[in-house]
């Protein structure tokens, strides 16, 4: 079922240093580039049906067809590697293992876009790996594929990488252009939307690790080549990071459109330990959890989830074994989101700390039936009533495993797992 | 969790040390504006000396010439900036869903015991730090420990002891 577009050299020893990539055909696909037209390569990007990989889908080419023209402000491109979403892994396997690939696809994307300065954002927590990813770019920088004559062309690039310091949010686009202005990550209203107003005030494409990965595929191979991979709306191929309760978690790049259970058991060894699926979170822990029943029916594509009520998200799947505590991983998942909220808006700030509260005080065995429906209401004054998408990110989840796994929370509130309760607080 | 409001003084000035101030040097020419240097800055500090005092954040904002307001947001917004002196080995461990899954809690308890600190604590010696921190993408080879920036994948009591044995 795996497939080797993304991953073809990661498996190759020394695949990050740029003597090894190049005989593995790195930046091979930069003759064809520069003999493009800008416009025809955002048309062939358009064409293979790219979707950004972040975590939204909205196709690439298409974000990029929204810079204004001839502003006469400079271009920004931000590659978005903050990669914080749990469950999310799958970015740092191109930093590390095919930095070039990245660097190639940015040189793609940057004459697509008429862009001659990059920052790729990388989360703070990532120490060796931004090591790996700097050493590459400077290998760059000194072979000339990068700087004022990127491959001998009159085409200037440079590309910088700026480190977050551990805020979830800076993966929000207009967080991570605050971050990199040297702000705190607090989301910007929109619109205008960073394609007219972005850094710096001007114009900017942010775009996720692996879309930008994915360019020297496309632009080298062409647009039917990537469609011929996956579905009609979901083209391409994806690596997805499967972890939880599988005999082999890890990262596994796959077309789009193949049945979950069937990745679950064939490619990650099925549920660990001979247990039975509870549950399955398809794309990282703010998509909607699919109960077992519902995970026979999907497939790993974004109409198949957004038919059964979830996201495609970030490809990060995780699954859930019968001895998952749905209440205590609800815990789990709003201390996270409320830990990581930046404060800006009440409703998320003030809201998630009180859903907190109330499923701890359900947790201890103290909660009310009240307080079940009082969570759901909370789901409902939070979402989509701050600046940015990050309150929705935990409310979605929470609300789908209140509908779904009910009977976990009730059996808290009437008693039936004092013991049980006792034994988490502990 | 430590306050991260309250910057503490040392007495003494602080000042980027060659290598950093080649770095800073080199960075600045990176962005169009200078306040763009704040977080890279900030690194740099952490770097030299293992966490952000009150001279250095007055320093940052001199050598970028901005606010020192400015500096000190960011340093406290940003959770991965030590406010404080950390221990000699700062130990982060993943307390996010795949590692919570993959049951996290008895590398915690266990160095709980073993280093004698909880989570948000410095051992009295200096020697350790211990930080529940949130998801650090290594969920495919959960649980996970970052030491000194350094990851140790696929733990469990026995792998964490064998590294504690293995520090200086």
């Amino acid at each position: 079922m795996e497939v080797k577009i993304l991953s073809a050299k990661f498996d190759i020893e020394n695949s990050h240093s740029l003597a090894v990539a190049r005989e593995h055909g790195a930046y091979k696909t930069l003759d064809k580039l520069f003999g493009m037209d800008p416009a025809d390569v955002i048309e062939e990007v358009k064409k293979s049906g790219l979707r950004g990989r972040g975590g939204a889908g909205f196709p690439a080419g298409i974000k990029w067809s929204f810079l204004p023209k001839d502003t006469g402000k400079p271009v920004y491109l931000a590659v978005n590697s903050d990669e914080s979403e749990p469950a999310t892994f799958k970015d740092r396997y191109i930093l590390v293992r095919d930095p070039h690939m990245l660097i190639e696809g940015i040189v793609i994307c940057c004459y697509a876009i008429g862009c001659h300065q990059t920052y790729i954002y990388i989360r703070g927590e990532y120490t060796s790996q931004v090591k790996i990813l700097q050493q590459a770019i400077d290998e760059a920088y000194e072979a000339g594929y990068l700087g004022e004559k990127v491959a001998g062309r009159d085409f200037k690039l440079d590309v910088t990488v700026h480190r977050g310091a551990g805020a979830y949010v800076c993966g929000e686009e207009t967080a991570l252009l605050e971050s990199i202005e040297g702000r705190k990550g607090q989301p910007r209203s929109k619109p205008p939307f960073p394609a007219v107003v972005g850094l710096y005030e001007c114009p900017t494409i942010i775009n996720n690790v692996q879309s930008i990965a994915s360019l020297p595929f496309i632009i080298d191979q062409g647009a039917d080549a990537y469609k011929a991979y996956g579905t009609e709306k979901s083209a391409g191929t994806h690596l997805f990071g499967i972890s939880g309760h599988v005999e082999k978690p890890g990262m596994y790049e796959l077309p789009l459109g193949l049945p979950l259970l069937e990745v679950i058991d064939k490619v990650a060894g099925g549920v660990w330990k001979g247990r039975a699926l509870k549950g399955v979170i398809p794309g990282g822990s703010s998509t909607p959890v699919l109960t077992a029943d519902e995970a026979k029916t999907v497939t790993l594509d974004y109409e198949s989830m957004a038919e059964h009520g979830t996201m495609f998200g970030s490809g990060g799947i995780v699954v859930l074994d019968d001895t998952v505590d749905c209440v205590a991983l609800v815990k789990n998942l709003i201390d996270f989101y409320h830990h990581e909220s930046c404060g800006q808006c009440t409703p998320c700030r003030e809201g998630l700390g009180w859903m907190l509260k109330i499923v701890k005080k359900i947790l201890a065995g103290l909660g009310e039936k009240s307080d079940i429906e009082l969570l759901l209401e909370l789901c409902d004054n939070i979402e989509m009533k701050t600046v940015c998408v990050l309150s929705a990110a935990c409310t979605m989840p929470v609300r789908s495993y209140l509908n779904k796994f009910r009977h976990e929370f009730e059996a808290y509130v009437e008693g039936g797992s004092l013991m049980q309760a006792a034994e988490i607080q502990k | 969790m430590s306050d991260r409001s309250q910057l503490i003084e040392t007495g003494k000035p602080f000042e980027f040390d060659a290598e950093r101030n080649a770095e800073f040097e080199r960075l600045i020419k990176c962005y169009p504006t200078r306040d763009s240097m704040i977080l890279p800055a900030l690194w740099l500090t952490q770097e030299q000396q293992g966490w952000i005092s009150a001279e250095a954040i007055a320093y940052i904002a001199d050598r970028i010439g901005t606010y020192a307001a400015k500096v000190y947001e960011a340093a406290t917004f940003y959770t991965m900036y030590h406010l404080r002196p950390m221990g000699t080995y700062h130990i982060c461990i993943c307390r996010t869903l795949s590692c919570w899954l993959r049951e996290k809690q008895e590398i915690v308890d266990f160095l709980a015991e073993e280093i004698g600190i909880t989570p948000g604590e410095v051992s009295d010696d200096g020697r350790f730090s211990l930080e529940e921190v949130e998801c650090l993408g290594h969920c495919g080879t959960a649980p996970v420990v970052q030491i000194n920036g350094e990851f140790h994948e696929e733990m469990n009591v026995e792998k964490m002891k064998a590294v504690l044995e293995g520090l200086e």
